[in-house]
Parts: C-alpha cells; structure tokens; sequence
C-alpha cells in the first residue's frame, strides 16, 4: 500500500484542462521527484496533495483511506506538509517560533496559558542538532538567515512536526551550490526517517542526485515513472517534450 | 545521491562567531532613544531650574500617562503592519460622551462601562472593515478620524461639557505610594499589553501576521480573529485616554486628542516599530512617549514656541527611523 495515491485526478480552470487524470504512488521513506516542462501541471497536482485545490474527479488515498482536504490546514493536521518557494517564514520571528508557529506549546502563568519558550528553545536546539544544520538556534530572527537556511528552517519544521508526507517545492531555486547540497541532504534526510518526500524541481542533475524515483508530467499527467538509478537526463528530456513510451524506447 | 560533507569548513564555528558579533550589534534602538532622553532631561535640568522639581515631574508623569496609553494601544496595529488613525478621534467622542454621561448624572461605574463598550464596538468597527472588506487600514481609520471628530462636534454641539461630580478627578490628582494615580494606571496598561505580546500566542501570531499575512494564514493561524483584537485594543485604549483626559481637565472636551493619533505612531516609531509590520514593543513606545512629553516640557519651560516643537518632533522622528535603518543594514552586513 502506498503511503499517498493520487488516482484519475482531474482539474480544469475555465476551459483550460490543466490535469488530465494524474496517476501517481508515493511511498513511506522514498523521494520521488516530479518534474516536466513549465505548464506541465506539477504545481497543480502538489496543491491538490497541499489542500489549496479540490480535484473535479479522481481521489486522493492517504494510507490506503480516502482523503479530502478542505483547507492547507486540514491537509497538514493529516500529516501533509508543504514547503513552498516563498517558503512562507515570519521573518520577524525566531527560528524556534517560526517551528512553532500556529502550534506553540502553553504552559499556565497565573492561570493564563502562555507561550513555553524555554520548551521551544530547548527542542529547536535538538531538533537542529538532530539535523546537523548551520542554523544557529539563537538567532533573533529569521530575517538575517540566507536561503538554504531558511528552506532548512522549513523542512525542520516539517520534520518535527512528524509529516507523513513532506511536497518540497522547487527547494533549491534560488540556493548557492554549497547550500544545494544541505538541502538534498536535509531531503534524503527526511526520507530516511520514514517520510514521503515530493521533489519538484528543474535541474535534472540534482534530481537525479536526490531522488529514488522520478515521475515525468507532460501535458496534465504523469506519463513515466522510472526509479533514478535506471534512467538518464536525456531519457527524462524526451519524456518531458512529449515523446511516447515506444518513441522513447525506439530512440 | 552524493553525500554532502557532514561539517564543511564554514560549519558551526563561523555561525557561532557571526552570531556572536550580530549580537554586540543589535543593540535596540529604545536604548538609543533612552540614552538620548537622559541627555535631554540633563540638558534641561541644567537650563530650566524648574524642570527637575517635584511639581514638573509629577506634571510630566501624568501628561505622559495620556500619551503612552495611546501609544500603546496603536503599537498593536502597527505590529500587524497596519495603522490606527482613528484613536485621536476615539478618544474626543468616548471622552465626550463620557463627560456627557457623567454631566447627565449617570453614576461612574454605569458610565465607565459604557464607555468602554463603545470603544470596543468601534475597534470591532474598524477591524471588521478592514479584514472582512479588505478596505486598507489606513482609509478605514482616515475615515474614523474625520467621522469620530465629527460625531464628536454633533453631540456636544461643539462646546465643552461640563458639570462633572467633584469625585471625578481623583484619579487626576490623587498619588499611589507618590507615583501619580494615572502613572499607575498607565504602567498596569502597559504591563498588561507587554504581556500580551510577549508570552502569549496572540502576541506572537501579531508579529507573524505583521511579518507574512500569509505565511500566519498557512500554519492556520485565524488572521481575522487577531485583527479584530488588535483594533479593538487600540480603540479601547483610546477610551481609556479619553475618560482619563476628562478626568484631568475635570470636563468634556470635543478638541481632545487632536493629532494624537501622529504622537502616537510617532512614539512607537521612535521607540523601535516599524510601520511595515513585525517590529515593535511595549517599552519602546514607552520610552518615545516620554521623550516626546520631555520635548514639549522643556520647550514650554524654555520659551521655545510650540511651531519649533513640531519641527523638532519632525526631525526626531526621521533622524530615529534613520539610525534604526542603518542598524539593521550593519545587522544584515554580519549575518
């Protein structure tokens, strides 16, 4: 049984038929890559997994139970978190607040519940330990953190959080090299401690580096999934402008 | 998949470092501000023989209580990068009908209340448009400024109300332990809203909206929920101003507060908020309150004409907002 299964999914905006019944298995402890051309339907297809989108067919299975999610919220109570390109941190907030944010830990003060920051410091500071990250914990806030910092912060928190499925999206779009690779190491990461992880990306190089299995959208569905090891960017090239199955196989 | 080097060379000894030296760099700017404050009493005291007496202070201790209440209630907008330009207003129409309550025979406790009420329906006013219309703060509350004054002058009919009990201005005259009576208010106010925004999760979920609105709506925090808290707060404090201020003059004025909203805003500024969200603190409004209280004193004090007292208000702020900006580039430098 797979972990996450999107089965028949369809979606249109107006008359544009984005999805075209989108078939695609996560499994526990995998990182499987999505990747396509620009308008391929990868967005769309993470946000149906992300909440943000109802599909107008199909369904979505999350540990073989089917699941429909109302709001972003609904999605990450399930265990479904996603890490957007604007990575979406508070930047006048500490690292440990941005982990906590919208689920802090109270403790009572006369009676009032307030925000345990002693227990929000003390797990931020294992938690990055536990991910050997640069992060340094005490930072004020995480406005000064560079990029591959920041997305660090982000999968912390998906981590800690104990996500089932983790969708990062496009992670390394903006990063340096050296901050490239934390990344794919903080993805392997999470797969080795049990997580689905959904890769987007562009750069096949990295693709290939970081995942175990690589779904190809072309046009609104997956039309080839392949584990990274048996494939090759120029066979994933022609599989993203639309070649077939036999035209590939024939090439 | 390669595996990256577990520790690189620029590993935690360098973060460790630049977090070392950003430290020594972030200073706040209340300290700033502070340190100029000091300057400025000692200034005064030196120049003004009357500027350091009991009288002066105690003065300047109730005048500030006014101020920084209304102050502190603007810091709550501010932080959600938004604005309150209506709490001048508020003050003038809750103080007015206050006054008229009071003037109408109604006993303090019915009319405290009241008061009260009123203020916190206007707050829920003025977040309602601006969270469920989506209308900017900034035009709700320009609107409030213009319509709350002008209620103001309707129900008043633009005259001073007056005819209140002679127990009223107890809290106006009276002291605690020689602390004047509305300096103790102001600091429970204060204490309480310091409270709010440091150690509970209302007060952080202000600075994350005030950070990333949408980022706080992600991780499901009920952005419409904290808005209308934050203006209603900021309505109530002006409430509470008001009544204080018909206390102190011991009658309704429909001119209260003009311009309070600016001195207010201006008080948070100088003590380290930032109007575009996220920043900003209890004491720090605190602090800019006093300086400018300090500056209007001592300019009265010196002969020094209340045109120039604007003008120096004005620099003050654009000079603070300056130092605070090259503070967070030098902060940025040593990440």
């Amino acid at each position: 049984m797979a972990l996450l299964e999107m089965s028949g999914i369809f979606k249109s905006f107006g008359p544009v038929e984005v999805l075209r019944g989108v078939d695609l298995a996560l499994e526990a402890g995998e990182v499987l890559a999505l990747v396509g051309d620009n308008g391929a339907g990868k967005s769309t297809a993470i946000k149906h997994v992300a909440g943000v989108y109802r599909a107008d067919a199909g369904e979505i299975r999350l540990e073989g139970k089917k699941v429909e999610f109302d709001s972003p919220r609904h999605a990450r109570t399930l265990g479904i978190e996603t890490v957007y390109q604007d990575l979406a941190l508070a930047d006048a907030l500490s690292v440990g607040a941005n982990i906590f944010l919208g689920r802090e830990p109270t403790r009572k003060f006369l009676g009032i519940p307030v925000v345990d920051n002693a227990k929000i410091r003390s797990e931020t500071e294992a938690l990055l330990k536990r991910l050997s990250s640069r992060i340094p914990p005490k930072a004020a806030t995480v406005a000064g953190l560079s990029g591959g910092q920041r997305q660090a912060v982000a999968i912390a928190r998906a981590l800690y959080w104990k996500a089932k499925v983790v969708v990062l999206d496009e992670p390394t779009a903006a990063l340096a090299v050296m901050e490239r690779e934390h990344v794919i190491e903080l993805s392997r990461r999470l797969a080795a401690e049990g997580v689905g992880v959904i890769y987007i990306g562009h750069n096949l190089i990295e693709i290939l580096e970081v995942a175990d299995r690589v779904a190809v959208m072309y046009r609104g569905q997956v039309v080839h999934v392949v584990k990274a090891e048996e494939t090759n960017q120029q066979e994933l090239i022609k599989y993203m402008t639309g070649f077939t199955e036999a035209e590939a196989k024939a090439a | 998949m390669a595996s990256a080097p577990a520790t690189t060379p620029s590993g935690p000894a360098v973060a460790d470092e630049a977090q070392a030296s950003s430290l020594r760099h972030r200073l706040p700017v209340e300290i700033y501000v502070l340190g100029f404050t000091v300057l400025v009493w000692v200034g005064l005291g030196v120049f003004s023989r009357y500027f350091l007496t009991a009288g002066n202070i105690s003065n300047m201790m109730r005048q500030v209580s006014i101020d920084a209440i209304v102050a502190f209630g603007e810091l709550f907008p501010i932080i959600l990068a938004g604005i309150d330009l209506s709490v001048g207003s508020v003050a003038a129409l809750t103080g007015i009908l206050f006054a008229m309550m009071l003037a109408a025979h109604l006993p303090v406790l019915l009319a405290l209340p009241l008061t009260v009420a009123l203020g916190l329906l206007i707050g829920l006013i003025n977040g309602l448009a601006i969270d469920r219309l989506g209308i900017p703060a900034f035009i709700v509350t320009l609107a409030g400024l213009q319509g709350f004054r002008g209620l103001t002058y309707l129900v008043s009919g633009g005259m001073t109300v007056a005819g209140m009990p002679s127990s009223l201005d107890l809290v106006a005259r009276t002291s605690i332990a020689g602390i004047p009576t509305m300096f103790v208010l102001m600091a429970v106010i204060g204490l309480v809203s310091h409270f709010i925004l440091r150690y509970t999760r209302l007060g952080r979920y202000c600075y994350a909206i005030g950070s990333n609105a949408e980022s706080a709506r992600r991780v499901g925090i009920n952005v419409t929920q904290v808005t209308l808290v934050c203006y209603c707060i900021a309505a109530l404090f002006a409430a509470f101003a008001g009544m204080l201020l018909v206390s102190r003059l011991t009658m309704g004025n429909p001119n209260a507060g003009v311009g309070a909203e600016l001195q207010a805003i201006a008080a948070a500024v100088v003590g380290g908020a930032s109007l575009f969200g996220g920043r900003g603190t209890i004491l720090g409004c605190f602090i800019g309150s006093v300086l400018f209280t300090t500056i209007g004193n001592g300019a009265n004090l010196l002969g020094v004409s209340s045109f120039w007292q604007m003008v120096i208000e004005g620099l003050l702020i654009a000079l603070v907002v300056y130092v605070d900006n090259i503070q967070k580039k030098r902060q940025a430098g040593v990440r």
